[in-house]
């Protein structure tokens, strides 16, 4: 039989260790995310959340597993972004660079 | 891109940001600022928003109007999103089922796929209900999962494990309590915790 192999994503069931209960503080660069997502939500730039559940299954499987959180809401919403031509790639990759040289 | 894994297990949640990723949402941000999608000001009301709430203000206050009020707990079982907005409550956009722990069966909730959840009435999920962990062994092996959080089920208790989807989000509606026949809704409200109407608790 030809199991399909499960995406990055489809962690049911599989072996995994304890739960961390430890509660986290939500970094104030994570609101942003949440609430920059949620305003393209409200705005109609996302269509619904499964679209932007799509991107993130949509990553592979060396993106998922080596992003936080909401560094994959990021990076689908900037996905989002350039196919609704709000942004271009061009755009976003020189504000990035821009970016990272102001910090450094 | 080679990164070394042979001292410690990949931790997937909470990696160490690399460059392109670690400025992408602050671009982007600044960039829809700028294209006039919204405002500064509509982000900081979007984050105080999202903030305000509160499972306890939230969450807690529909699980105590449905002790209390026989007539809410069946409109909100047979259609939580309507029940809800009908006492002035935002149920959020997903359809939301809810789900009744009884002695016979007691409910827990998980997202396998992500993290999908009732903000609306329960604010930001928690860090472990995002992480690889929970999400991977409450389907399979549910009371051991349970026992970590503190929660013995007996034998003959049946668990039921819901998946939740980006359109379908479920709350534990928890068992009152014996004894508490003379509280009243916002004392009721106040045993009422996130945990358990995740089901991870018992109340």
């Amino acid at each position: 039989m030809n199991v399909p192999q499960s995406r990055p994503h489809d962690l049911g069931g599989s072996p995994a260790g304890p739960v961390d209960q430890a509660p986290h503080e939500i970094p104030f660069r994570e609101q942003r995310i949440d609430a920059m997502v949620n305003l393209m939500r409200t705005k109609g730039v996302i269509s619904d959340w499964a679209e932007l559940r799509a991107g993130i299954e949509a990553l592979t499987p060396e993106e998922y597993e080596q992003l936080g959180y909401y560094e994959r809401w990021a990076i689908v919403a900037a996905e989002i972004a350039v196919r609704r031509k709000l942004v271009t790639r061009e755009e976003l990759d020189a504000r990035i660079r821009h970016l990272a040289e102001k910090a450094s | 891109m080679a990164r070394d894994h042979s001292h410690s297990p990949p931790r997937p949640d909470h990696p160490p940001p690399q460059t392109r990723h670690r400025f992408l949402d602050l671009a982007l941000n600044e960039l829809l600022i700028e294209r006039g999608l919204y405002t500064e000001a509509e982000l900081r009301d979007m984050i105080a928003s999202i903030d305000s709430v509160d499972p306890s203000t939230h969450g807690a206050r529909v699980v105590a109007r449905s002790w209390i009020d026989a007539d809410f707990r069946r409109r909100l079982l047979n259609d939580a999103n309507a029940a809800i907005a009908d006492i002035g409550m935002d149920p959020g956009t997903a359809q939301l089922r809810v789900l009744e722990n009884t002695p016979e069966t007691h409910n827990v909730v998980v997202c396998t796929l992500c993290s999908c959840y009732p903000r609306a009435l329960l604010g930001r999920p928690p860090a472990w209900y995002r992480d690889r962990e929970y999400r991977a062994r409450v389907v399979r092996e549910p009371r051991a999962v349970l026992a970590e959080f503190g929660l013995s089920l007996a034998e003959e208790q049946t668990v039921r494990v819901h998946d939740s989807t980006a359109e379908l989000r479920f709350l534990v509606l928890p068992e009152r309590p014996a004894g508490t026949g003379h509280l009243a809704e916002s004392e009721l409200a106040g045993l009422v915790t996130r945990d358990g109407m995740i089901g991870v608790a018992k109340r």
